[in-house]
């Protein structure tokens, strides 16, 4: 018998608990049969054993059709031209050890810095490039996963027409004589479609090709685009701006639905910038404030101090009223429509705005509607913030269009067969274009087709011919930084197979098929910069992985009301439905990526999978539960979809994520969740009411990493506010539980540590649960993914996650973060119940694991406290693809069926330090090591060092008085801690029991 | 009178030998059941449905070497699962051979004499039954030999801090002992046999294993020397293997495994199932062989208060360990109790109550313990009971342990079920191999008690 959730008890029972009240899902406070039966559906029998050959879990193994290929990796080495390593010139190389090279990947147009990771000419892994304004060393979890990219061996590999095998000439060949049939006409009946780009290079041949085509069109579509920040500044200031937050310059942010620190351009460097004003010592305890107003709770939102769910339709009628309540010449919206806002809110949020007029930002997520984007211009430029933390300048195209636009016009244009050659370069149309554009029926009218492109996917199936793309790993490219900085991308490995660079694709057009994509980004700027001295220069440049002064100059706007006081307020009827990017494929071109996929989505710990998602009183209104098929109908399209009730989310709001339901993805990425982009309309792209959800069917099986019972006040996350922490540091001590004896006493000695002891401390206080560290970690240490049906059984392999768990009230809960990972324990369980002594402790605390000693009795897994400990329990190593070999780390073994593995502290990074240190007779010095996850955390959230020196960074964290470990009252001393969160709240919205909740112990 | 014939009921109305007996009747008997009469239809289906599922076994070990452990329903943090509960339960029920033939041997029961001999194949076939499954859930299951001390060129030697290693001492031991234990018991018996038989053949296979028995009466006087001296050794280790076994959970740190009451509750518990497993098999197997005579309801009704007075030590150890758990006060040890009795596997939780402790209560009836029909279904129980507390104390407890986030549900797949099943297969064709082959009751102990019924011992 099928029960619901029954929300207003649960609402009771957490009212009615004592205590910090914490909880991980719906079910668990519910306590419902429901619970039972939902996790019985989650763990299904039969689902696991019976080792389906085609399931993605073996996606690893199903390579050899590909590989007729694969023997070209071997044939690949260093690019021919000089490419100049990061810190060391190639003369330097010694076989073994890594090179560094300053490199940048493009998403959305937009550089991402990078130091690719170069074993003997093999790309392995990416590191943040620490020179460059947009990364400081940092990386996302995208730019982390997108190595796999290049090794995936469903990569378009051959130039072909018609899925015949062909070559460049003949390309070259076919393409003049298509071009010269459009010279007469000027390019009529040209049409190219690229994604954004930014590459001042790449946009001068565009411009070349448009002068021979006057009558040409270049249309740039991407399906997470910024046309909402555009026409947003068009409305504002009459012109395009690209928008540059300070945030190491803000003391109070109030963000509407921007989930700046893990979306969008910059998103790595506002991360830093945002959680360098929270990072908490016992001496400085100065916290910077985050209001968010969303419609689903975000990785940023983990770090607010007060959080407001709203819907799409709501946000603009509280942007309106806190514009108005700052004193910008707007209306004020009608009271009905702030119903969702409590009382004091928007005086509070203001007057605390104003109180740091020039040191405050107003964001607004890319998903809000133009005038939200206008009103925050309005209201950041009423606080005086424009020119100290908002800085505004030319847009990053150039010449910005809109992309929406754009794009509707090429479908009708192709519709109505005003289109005879089309050119797609690294764009998917077929596949992201919204519905209504009907873009897969229009192109089937143009009579030639051709796309560039790293996969053979929805758009290229439909062309006549296919050219293989080259991974930016692969690549001569520049693009923009977020700040508008050109960053240069070097390629680390000659092009695995036959592909060409999007520069190469539009120089054949102008008769430069030959050219080489090197030539063409040097000689631009070698064109461009016009130095006497390009060439060292050029070395720089390539050297630091950016061109110095290349950020457009700060442009000065005056800001407008009147066209915002034009736009008729949102109305809102029915269910409202939003569409947002998904934290792990972005928009679809991750989808055959298997760490992203198996990546679990911050918070809601959900793999392989979209989900339309509801908040919990949607839920008991509409009589779902999680795992319910509904029929998610909107204006007379509809999909089938699995229902998540996400605690937090705004009411009345439907959430399903982009970059699912594709048919070409690849092995990996075909055939998974719903296309929300076949729901989309290309005249509310983001979000718009109207949506309808049918229970269909139900006992639907989500993959999500944890969803079980709640935490019984075991604290693992200890939080508290800035001004608790400031009256009594130590509160934080006195939380958890307590056992009867003093946890590091033993009746044994204990070890002794005569050189370096490795510790680790994460700083919960800035984590947002990006999930960098742990596709990094994946990366380095060689960690296989398992597939959506081994998940379902609990057998993901990733060494670190993110635990997540919610607290307070079940409409508006806090999530919070806790990174896992193997805590080193001096006194280590596992090491104790090992029979054939396969972990061991090192002479430097270290807990480590001999593969070749275990005989897998999983025993240690057993006696872990914290199931840190992740065992190969099928083959889950893929032996037969050649190219995935390829990114594996030479320096970490490949794990064998029947083995347990886990975290290291990246120990073959300790080794290499120690054995530079030898070299140069010293001590490792703090800092040298770096640990993958430490290294890529955006917020700077982890730190690894050697405690045994008390002046390293790490010895003097974990001096912190809210310094503490989890389960320590086991005695098992770990050597990872926590650092405890705070929040800083606003004291005129601060719940006046929240206090006396802390420190119970 | 015959020499050697019984007069009166041994053990009062419920005699442990049916009167009319003779030193020959008893001999011939017994070995007809191997040497001469046919063997009944009912041998061919117990051990043709015993192979059928000892094949299922073998596909199981295959399919599981083939693919590796994941193929059971195991999981991070389940880490044991089917495996090691049934390990357990298997060593468990390999308790009550040893202690029928040594302990009581020592105490001088004389009820035990009929069915010590088949108690003690049992334990090592259980023994057996259980010795593969450490080996086979490993996940690398042809490096076993490293749990050894064994010297080698690495010089490695197996982490002794483990309880996993002193479980390869305990039960190797054990099988040892027992194996000799058993194999000397039977000397005199296979010297039987092979005067006995009449196939030249098996003349030479049973005089081999006689060892050249004579009977001499410096024989018996070794051999009675020897057989106590092994049943004062197989004592201790009635006590020890369990005690070690249920180290593997005591020295751990998960709430529900680490509980000093575990050693004399697993004893406890162990015997237990050992006595049901000897109930379960001989109601059939003294009907099939019509030994109805030999073993009586004297027997089973033994048995029976056996079974009733293990059941409630068992009862007493549950109860122990959820008053050390309140007790204790630790958040963790209640929340266990709390996710026994309320969690995903309540109902299990129940049915052990059930089975481990109501339904044994039945055993107070005298009427119940000389009804076949009743101690057969009770010993099914209680053996169900068994596994069941064994899965509660591996799986319940490590479903949830101390991090709420990584807590998960273990679900059995159908290899973990055809590997238990399989196993009881196993068991099977080895016992009615044993029945085929060997007296499966000791002859000259049975001569022994009627000598020693007649002249008033």
């Amino acid at each position: 018998m099928r029960k619901n959730f029954d929300i207003p008890s649960i609402r009771k029972r957490l009212e009615g608990t004592y205590g910090k009240k914490y909880w991980r899902s719906l079910e668990e406070i519910a306590e419902t049969d429901e619970f039972q039966d939902f996790v019985k559906h989650e763990f299904p029998q039969g689902a696991d054993q019976w080792l389906n050959p085609v399931t993605r879990r073996n996606f690893l193994k199903l390579m050899a059709a590909s590989f007729a290929f694969g023997g070209l990796t071997a044939c690949s080495a260093n690019p021919p031209q000089k490419i100049v390593p990061y810190v060391r010139a190639p003369e330097e190389l010694v076989p073994g050890k890594p090179l560094f090279f300053a490199t940048a990947m493009p998403l959305g147009g937009v550089a991402m810095a990078l130091l690719g990771e170069s074993h003997e000419g093999r790309p392995t892994k990416v590191e943040g490039n620490p020179d460059h304004p947009a990364s400081l060393g940092s990386t996302d979890a995208l730019s982390q996963a997108s190595v796999l990219n290049l090794y995936d061996p469903d990569r378009s590999q051959i130039i072909s027409q018609g899925g015949m095998l062909t070559t460049w000439s003949a390309f070259v060949e076919t393409l003049r004589g298509q071009l010269d049939s459009q010279r007469a006409s000027g390019g009529a009946g040209l049409r190219i479609i690229s994604e954004t780009v930014t590459s001042p290079s790449l946009i001068s041949l565009f411009q070349n090709v448009l002068q021979d085509f006057p009558q040409a069109r270049w249309v740039q579509y991407d399906p997470i685009n910024r046309d909402n920040s555009k026409e947003g500044a068009m409305m504002a200031f009459g012109e395009d701006v690209n928008t540059v937050y300070q945030f190491d310059q803000a003391e109070v942010i109030v963000s509407l639905d921007a989930n700046f620190t893990q979306f969008g351009p910059g998103n790595v460097r506002y991360a830093r910038d945002f959680t360098d004003k929270r990072r908490v010592r016992e001496d400085s305890t100065a916290m910077n404030r985050l209001y968010v107003m969303e419609t689903q709770p975000s990785a940023t939102s983990t770090l607010a101090d007060h959080r407001l769910p709203l819907s799409s339709a709501q946000m603009e009628a509280f942007a309106r009223a806190l514009a108005a309540e700052l004193g910008v010449d707007v209306e004020a919206p009608p009271a009905e429509s702030l119903a969702a806002v409590p009382e004091n809110w928007l005086g509070a949020i203001a007057r605390d705005l104003q109180a740091n007029a020039g040191k405050s930002i107003v964001i607004v997520g890319e998903n809000q509607a133009p005038v939200v984007h206008a009103l925050a211009h309005a209201m950041n430029d009423a606080l005086g913030n424009v020119g100290q933390t908002v800085i505004y300048s030319e847009p990053l195209e150039g010449t910005s269009t809109n992309q929406m636009q754009e794009l509707r016009l090429l479908a009708d244009d192709m519709i109505n067969d005003r289109v005879e050659v089309l050119l797609v370069i690294d764009a998917n149309p077929v596949y992201n274009a919204p519905a209504d554009t009907r873009f897969a029926e229009a192109i089937r009218r143009v009579p030639f087709r051709a796309k560039i492109g790293l996969y053979v996917d929805e758009t290229g199936a439909l062309c006549e011919w296919n050219i293989p793309l080259s991974h930016y790993l692969e690549s001569w490219f520049d693009a923009r930084a977020y700040d508008g900085v050109v960053s240069l991308t070097q390629p680390l490995v000659d092009p695995l197979y036959s592909s060409k660079t999007a520069h190469q694709f539009v120089a054949a057009m102008i008769g430069q098929s030959e050219s080489s994509d090197y030539d063409l980004v040097r000689d631009y700027w070698s064109n461009e910069l016009s130095d006497s001295n390009f060439d060292t220069l050029w070395q720089t440049s390539l050297h630091d992985g950016f061109i110095a002064d290349t950020a457009p100059p700060t442009k000065s706007v005056s800001v407008s009301t009147a066209e915002i006081n034009a736009v008729e307020p949102a109305e809102s009827s029915g269910l409202e439905i939003n569409f947002r990017p998904d934290p792990t494929v972005w928009d679809g071109r991750f989808a055959n990526n298997g760490w992203l996929q198996e990546l679990p989505k911050p918070i809601s710990k959900l793999t392989w999978e979209n989900v339309a998602a509801i908040s919990p009183a949607t839920a008991e209104e509409l009589n779902l539960t999680n795992g319910d098929l509904v029929e998610l109908r909107y204006r007379g399209r509809s999909v089938q979809a699995p229902i998540w009730v996400f605690p937090g989310q705004a009411d009345g709001t439907v959430v399903t994520t982009l970059g699912y339901g594709r048919t070409l993805a690849g092995r990996v990425g075909s055939d998974i969740g719903f296309s929300a982009y076949s729901l989309q309309n290309s005249d509310a792209p983001w979000s718009d009411s109207g949506a309808e959800l049918t229970q269909v069917g139900r006992g639907y099986k989500l993959a999500s990493t944890q969803t079980h019972y709640n935490m019984e006040g075991r604290d693992p996350v200890r939080t508290g506010t800035i001004d608790h922490f400031r009256e009594d540091p130590e509160f934080v001590q006195h939380m958890g539980e307590h056992g009867p004896f003093d946890p590091n006493s033993s009746l044994m000695p204990g070890w002794e540590y005569n050189s370096y002891a490795w510790g680790m401390v994460v700083d919960l206080n800035t984590c947002n649960g990006c999930n960098a560290c742990v596709v990094a970690c994946q990366a380095e240490n060689n960690i296989p993914v398992v597939g959506k049906d081994q998940v379902l059984v609990g057998r993901e392999m990733q060494w670190m996650r993110i635990d997540s768990y919610f607290e307070g009230e079940l409409d508006n809960p806090q999530p919070l973060n806790q990174p896992m990972l193997c805590q080193h324990c001096e006194q280590a369980p596992c090491e104790l119940v090992c029979p054939v002594g396969a972990t061991v402790h090192d002479a430097e605390g270290l807990n480590v694991m001999v593969y070749n000693r275990c005989v897998g009795t999983r025993y240690c897994s057993n006696n872990c406290p914290y199931k840190v400990r992740r065992f190969n329990f099928l083959d889950f190593v893929d032996y037969t693809t050649e190219s995935l070999k390829g990114q594996r780390n030479p320096d970490v073994s490949v794990r064998v069926r029947g083995v347990m593995e886990k975290c290291t502290y990246c120990v073959q990074r300790i080794s290499e330090a120690r054995i530079r240190a030898k070299i140069e007779d010293r001590r490792i010095a703090d800092g040298e090591v770096i640990s993958a996850c430490q290294g890529a955390c955006p917020t700077k959230a982890i730190y690894f060092g050697d405690i045994n020196d008390p002046d390293s960074e790490v010895a003097k964290l974990k001096a912190q008085p809210q310094n503490y470990g989890v389960l320590t009252e086991l005695g098992t001393r770990p050597r990872t801690t926590y650092l405890a969160k705070f929040t800083n709240p606003n004291p005129e919205l601060e719940d006046p029991n929240a206090h006396e909740d802390n420190g119970h112990g | 009178m015959q020499l050697g014939q019984t007069e009166k009921p041994i053990g009062g109305d419920l005699p442990v030998v049916e009167p009319g007996h003779t030193y020959r009747s008893v001999s011939e008997k017994i070995s007809n059941i191997v040497l001469d009469i046919r063997t009944p239809l009912g041998w061919f289906v117990a051990f043709g449905s015993g192979s059928i599922l000892l094949m299922m076994y073998l596909i199981s070990i295959a399919y599981l070497f083939a693919y590796g452990v994941g193929v059971w329903g195991i999981n991070i943090p389940v880490g044991w699962g089917f495996a090691i509960v049934t390990f357990v339960w298997w060593i468990g029920i390999g308790h009550a051979g040893t202690l029928i033939s040594a302990i009581l041997f020592l105490f001088r029961q004389d009820w035990r004499t009929s069915i010590n001999r088949f108690a003690e194949a049992m334990t090592l076939f259980a023994v057996v039954c259980a010795g593969l499954y450490p080996i086979l859930h490993l996940g690398r299951p042809w490096l076993f030999f490293w749990l050894l001390p064994y010297p080698n060129t690495f010089g490695l030697w197996p982490q002794f801090r483990s309880a996993l290693a002193w479980d390869v001492f305990a039960v190797s031991t054990y099988g040892t002992i027992s194996a000799v234990f058993w194999y000397t018991g039977l000397i005199p018996d296979l010297a039987g046999m092979r005067d006995r038989a009449k196939v030249p053949l098996l003349k030479m296979v049973y005089g081999m294993l006689a060892l050249g028995w004579r009977g001499s009466s410096r024989h018996w006087h070794h051999h009675q020397a020897l057989y106590l001296l092994l049943a004062a050794i197989a004592t201790p280790l009635v006590v020890s293997v369990h005690t070690v076994v249920s180290f593997d959970f005591a020295i751990a740190q998960v709430p529900g495994w680490s509980t000093t009451v575990f050693p004399p509750y697993f004893v406890a518990g162990a015997i237990f199932s050992g006595f049901a497993m000897v109930v379960t098999l001989l109601v059939p197997i003294r009907k099939l062989y019509h030994i109805e005579d030999m073993i009586t309801l004297r027997h089973f009704d033994v048995m029976g208060k056996i079974l009733l007075t293990t059941g409630l030590v068992v009862f007493y150890g549950y109860v122990t360990e959820a008053f050390t758990g309140w007790y204790s006060g630790s958040i963790y040890e209640l929340f266990l109790f709390m996710n026994r009795f309320t969690g995903h596997y309540a109902p299990f939780v129940y049915l052990l109550v059930f089975c481990n402790l109501v339904a044994p209560q039945l055993l107070w009836f005298r009427s119940v313990r000389t009804n076949m029909t009743l101690m057969f279904i009770l010993s099914l129980i209680i053996n169900t009971g068994m596994w069941l507390e064994r899965f509660m104390i591996v799986i319940i407890s490590l479903t949830a342990d101390y991090l709420p986030s990584s807590w998960a549900l273990f679900i059995a797949t159908p290899w973990d079920w055809s590997l238990l099943i399989g196993s009881i297969g196993l068991f099977i064709v080895l016992l009615f191999l044993f029945v085929r082959t060997l007296p499966m009751i000791s002859v000259f102990e049975m001569q022994e008690l009627i000598h020693n019924t007649e002249h008033g011992h």
